[in-house]
């Protein structure tokens, strides 16, 4: 992925010294043409064509934001509830992600996610223990929006 | 300075008080360590992201200054909380600290 990258910004190089005029506007239109080029010529590189990846983590970055303000209405729900009607729970949940970036995201994810806190990890890397606000709603939830954390995390860094 | 930037300061920095007040209120009320760390590492978190997002606009709306620092400051506190948040809780189940009697589940205490 860095290599396509650097070879993008090679080629926009390029392109600024063809037209021989070394300003921004230059740049930006190299970068796009070479983009094109890259993209004709995808099957020659072994991984998936960068732009993939870059589309992914911008897909993470507006799922933690919106994740962060359903949180936000969770707890407001919670505090400003005159009873105090929560049931907490420490459970466990079992991962497939295996780098230690990948789990270090998810945890982070999860503990913006609405009613979730991550509390500690496994030595194997293998289970993570959430503490939940209220484990009754939580539970099945919970699971399915992990899943998709997981999913979108997979997505960016799988390779090929 | 533009109604609709004003409107945004405005909706921007009182959102982040009141969430920051929720989040003081949340650590008086909640019943222990865990259910606290919830409300403070949330509500903190977008609290003072929202009132840094209004102080970047209302200086770029008057002074026409785009001020990097606090884009840099609002990345590092989004990067930042949530781990302080998950450590504080983490030494806190490993220094013997009891949840709740609410409580109704605690998977941790059979890991081997």
């Amino acid at each position: 992925m860095a290599f396509q990258i650097l070879l993008n910004v090679l080629m926009a190089c390029l392109w600024m010294f063809f037209e021989s005029s070394v300003t921004l506007s230059t740049f930006i239109i190299g970068y796009l043409l070479g983009l094109l080029i890259i993209f004709m010529m995808r099957r020659f590189f072994s991984s998936r064509l960068y732009i993939y990846r870059v589309f992914a983590v911008v897909w993470l970055v507006l799922l933690f934001l919106k994740e962060l303000f359903l949180s936000n209405l969770a707890v407001l729900k919670v505090v400003l509830n005159p009873k105090l009607t929560i049931r907490p729970g420490i459970f466990a949940l079992e991962t497939k992600l295996e780098s230690d970036w990948e789990i270090t995201l998810l945890a982070n994810l999860i503990t913006l996610t609405p009613g979730t806190l991550v509390v500690d990890l496994s030595k194997d890397n293998k289970t993570l223990y959430i503490h939940a606000m209220d484990i009754e709603d939580a539970d099945e939830a919970v699971e399915s929006i992990k899943l998709s954390f997981e999913k979108a995390i997979m997505e960016v860094s799988r390779s090929c | 300075m533009s109604a609709v930037a004003e409107w945004t300061i405005v909706i921007c920095i009182l959102i982040g008080t009141f969430l920051s007040i929720v989040a003081a209120f949340g650590v008086l009320k909640l019943p222990d360590v865990y259910t606290r760390n919830h409300a403070a590492s949330k509500s903190t978190t977008l609290g003072v992201l929202l009132t840094l997002l209004g102080t970047l606009i209302y200086f770029y709306a008057t002074d026409g200054e785009f001020n990097a620092r606090i884009v840099l400051g609002i990345v590092f506190i989004f990067i930042t909380a949530p781990v302080a948040g998950h450590l504080i809780s983490r030494a806190a189940y490993h220094t013997g600290v009891e949840l709740s009697e609410r409580s109704v589940q605690d998977d941790l205490s059979q890991k081997k």
